[in-house]
């Protein structure tokens, strides 16, 4: 790499020793008072902004039991603090988790409890200065509620509550990030992400369906927005487009074209992430599941079912119900939302799908928990399966497998590092460093155990491992899409390529 | 007088303790738990949930997975103090009930089993570089006080006996509303009032916790948010007021 040189990766896991304040100039770019308004926030900082903020609060306070005993329940014990990847990559003491929540919890407690009000030096409670929102807008924006802090905290306390809280005070005082805000903007415009409208969109799907009917010589269709298919997909956009993503799709693709079942993809509804859970606005999510109910019952489908996508996953499986339920008008034959990877894993189960583990030969793979996946939802039945039926998979398609580190994996995974709203340019610094657990953990396996290659279900991890992995060193093509796999082993009927 | 005004304080801190807790329960309890949070892997049923919550609150588990020293700590300390507390009831309760006097062997021991688990969580927030930073006032003055109610409970125990007897008079005295004068005891007035201190702040500060994690929705929720819909306050209000302007089309 032209420019900078390559980081060098410590194999050896250490937790740092502080540095106050190192991290403090790393904030994202505020929102324009476009994107700001569009979404219903001011459009700029405003006048009595303290008297706002504490207002907003108080009322985020009367809305959610977990902020409410969140801020009183903390007792400083310190289980958290060497738990944050960012705190381990930057070693700045407000990354760590308590420290964090501590940026809120002052503010609580000087405002909202009598022992604050009476005696602030005491019980650390101090005034809502331009100086702590400054921090806020740093530090509430070097968390990627992730929730790995929230594994090992005694009483569950989970900062990814605390970080939304903040982030919707912030938003509703004018102090909004522009990469979140801008993109929900678009969602509720267009559809996705990326503002793909639906004439590109099908132009893009059709495209692909051409590159995969030259390669395979099976005609696998991406159809979007037909009536009456039985399961409506909903992807993240960037499988539409971004690399490895789009080759997940194609996995997907076929994987619906061997199981002969009909599908479709939405344009109205052409966005599995929903960015509204990073800023914690409840409203905003609803608007974004909205859309997809919106969907679901104007093409008439039967299922949902969701790509690899981390956050997203984490609000269809645990959300979507609540906010834009009941699902009584689909097939209750089948969980509503279903996971791509529940659904491709039964089909192996039932011995479905023709595979040849072979394809994968020229790769040992290893698995990124991705943290919404592991931390926030669940896949089958039981506890647990959101580590498991990712590996059955790719067990399934894959001779050869090696767990990273158990540390570092399932429940106590680690961040990519871009999560939670942080996917963006202006926050590069605090990606790479925030990345770099996961690139100890990585290569120590790739030394040990001659590891080529890391899968991953969600847009977010592919993206920030592709961009990142090459300053570490590390190859960006290493990272690849769980159901690109099951793509290379899938054998189609009819297939006649790719020739080896 | 000394008596009269350790009556008086003893009724107050009871009352800030209770009315304190019952509030901040109350508030606790009626607070919306607006989406399923649970930190996964979490239990898909009820009685999953309450073996959880018990492995948390009797076991620790969280903080055994987060750091051996702190967990060691953290749960002697913890284990102990019940130990002592129940062990205490024996100067409120007249006849002793009977498991009150089979803990009393092992309630004797505990209290230095609280204090090492003090001084250890203590010496930690001076040695450990984080644990210093996260540090203040408060964390320091809570852990003094235990500190102080411990080990003044133990020299009463051990070096300079206080009047039990007529101590149990006196707390008997308070139950039953027949005040009878309180031992001059120096140690003994030490040992009460930082308990008096430990009651009155419990409401106020981040003791807290105790009541607290038992509504912590990252541990108290059931895993299963497609199998029963979970419902936010904010959305079936909406719904209502939807359905009841679609009904008077």
């Amino acid at each position: 790499m032209a420019g900078h040189d390559t980081i060098q990766i410590n194999t050896l896991f250490e937790i740092p020793t502080l540095n106050p304040g190192v991290m403090k100039d790393s904030s994202p770019f505020v929102a324009a008072p476009a994107h700001q308004q569009a979404l219903g926030f001011p459009g700029e900082l405003v006048d009595d902004w303290q008297a706002r903020a504490i207002e907003k609060f108080s009322e985020l306070l009367k809305e959610s039991r977990a902020l409410q005993v969140y801020m009183d329940g903390c007792v400083k014990c310190g289980a958290c603090t060497d738990k944050c990847h960012y705190f381990l990559g930057t070693g700045d003491p407000k990354n760590m988790p308590v420290a964090r929540q501590d940026l809120l919890r002052k503010i609580y407690r000087r405002y909202f409890t009598f022992a604050g009000k009476y005696f602030p030096k005491l019980v650390g409670a101090e005034d809502l200065t331009k100086e702590v929102l400054d921090d806020w807008y740093s530090y509430f924006h070097q968390c990627s509620q992730c929730r790995r802090c929230s594994v090992y905290c005694p009483y569950g306390i989970d900062t990814a509550e605390i970080s939304m809280a903040a982030r919707e005070i912030m938003d509703h005082i004018g102090k909004g990030q522009k990469y979140c805000n801008e993109i929900i903007g678009k969602v509720h415009k267009i559809g996705n992400n990326l503002g793909l409208p639906e004439k590109a969109l099908i132009n893009t799907l059709e495209d692909l369906e051409e590159d995969i009917e030259d390669e395979t010589g099976v005609a696998v269709r991406i159809p979007v927005n037909i009536k009456g298919a039985d399961i409506l997909l909903v992807t993240p956009s960037a499988d539409f487009f971004a690399e490895p993503h789009i080759d997940g799709l194609i996995g997907y693709a076929k994987v619906f074209h061997a199981a002969g079942v009909s599908w479709t993809v939405s344009s109205y509804a052409s966005e599995a992430a929903n960015f509204a859970m990073f800023i914690g606005s409840q409203e905003q999510m609803k608007m974004l599941t909205d859309r997809i109910r919106k969907a679901a019952e104007d093409l008439g489908v039967k299922r949902i079912i969701f790509g690899e996508c981390g956050h997203a996953w984490r609000v269809a499986y645990s959300f979507m119900n609540t906010l834009s339920g009941p699902f009584d008008f689909l097939d209750p034959n089948y969980p509503v939302p279903q996971h791509i990877c529940e659904f491709t894993w039964d089909l192996i189960q039932k011995g479905e799908l023709n595979l040849d583990k072979s394809k994968n030969d020229h790769m040992t793979l290893t698995f990124h928990d991705s943290c919404n996946v592991a931390r926030g939802s669940r896949m089958g039945d039981s506890p647990g399966g959101q580590f498991e039926i990712p590996r059955a998979i790719i067990k399934a398609v894959c001779h050869s497998f090696v767990d990273m580190a158990a540390d570092t994996i399932g429940e106590a995974t680690f961040c990519c590092g871009g999560g939670g709203g942080l996917l963006t340019d202006d926050l590069m610094e605090i990606r790479t460093k925030g990345a770099s657990p996961r690139m100890t953990a990585l290569q120590e396996v790739v030394e040990e155990h001659g590891v080529t290659h890391m899968a991953a279900i969600c847009a977010i991890c592919k993206t920030q491992f592709a961009k990142i992995m090459p300053q570490y060193g590390i190859g960006m093509d290493r990272i690849v899409s769980l159901h690109q796999l099951v793509s290379n082993a899938i054998i189609l009927d009819g297939q006649t390529g790719p020739h080896d | 007088m000394l008596s009269t005004i350790f009556a008086i304080l003893f009724y107050l801190a009871t009352t800030v303790f209770i009315v304190g807790l019952v509030y901040r329960i109350r508030l606790y309890a009626r607070t919306p738990a607006p989406l399923k949070i649970p930190t996964t892997p979490a239990p898909v049923t009820r009685q999953g949930v309450v073996l959880r919550m018990f492995k948390e609150v009797a076991l620790f588990e969280s903080l055994f997975k987060a750091n051996k020293w702190t967990w060691l700590f953290g749960w002697v300390f913890h284990a102990a103090m019940l130990l002592v507390v129940l062990r205490h009831l024996r100067y409120f309760t007249e006849p002793v009930w009977i498991w009150v006097n089979w803990i009393q062997p092992f309630g004797k021991y505990a209290g230095f089993a609280m204090l090492a688990g003090l001084l250890a969580l203590w010496g930690r927030r001076f040695l450990v570089e984080r644990i210093r930073y996260i540090s203040g006032p408060s964390d320091h003055l809570v852990l003094m006080l235990l500190i102080g109610i411990a080990a003044s409970g133990l020299m009463m125990k051990y070096a300079v006996h206080t009047d039990i007897v007529a101590l149990k008079a006196f707390t008997l005295g308070l139950i039953y509303f027949n005040w009878q004068p309180l031992p001059a005891d120096p140690l003994l007035l030490v040992h009460l009032s930082l308990v008096l201190i430990l009651m009155f702040i419990f409401p106020l500060s981040k003791l807290l916790h105790a009541p607290g994690v038992f509504f912590s929705p990252g541990r108290n929720q059931v895993d299963n948010p497609r199998e029963k819909r979970h419902l936010a306050p904010w959305v079936t209000a909406l719904e209502t007021n939807r359905s009841k302007a679609g009904g008077e089309k």
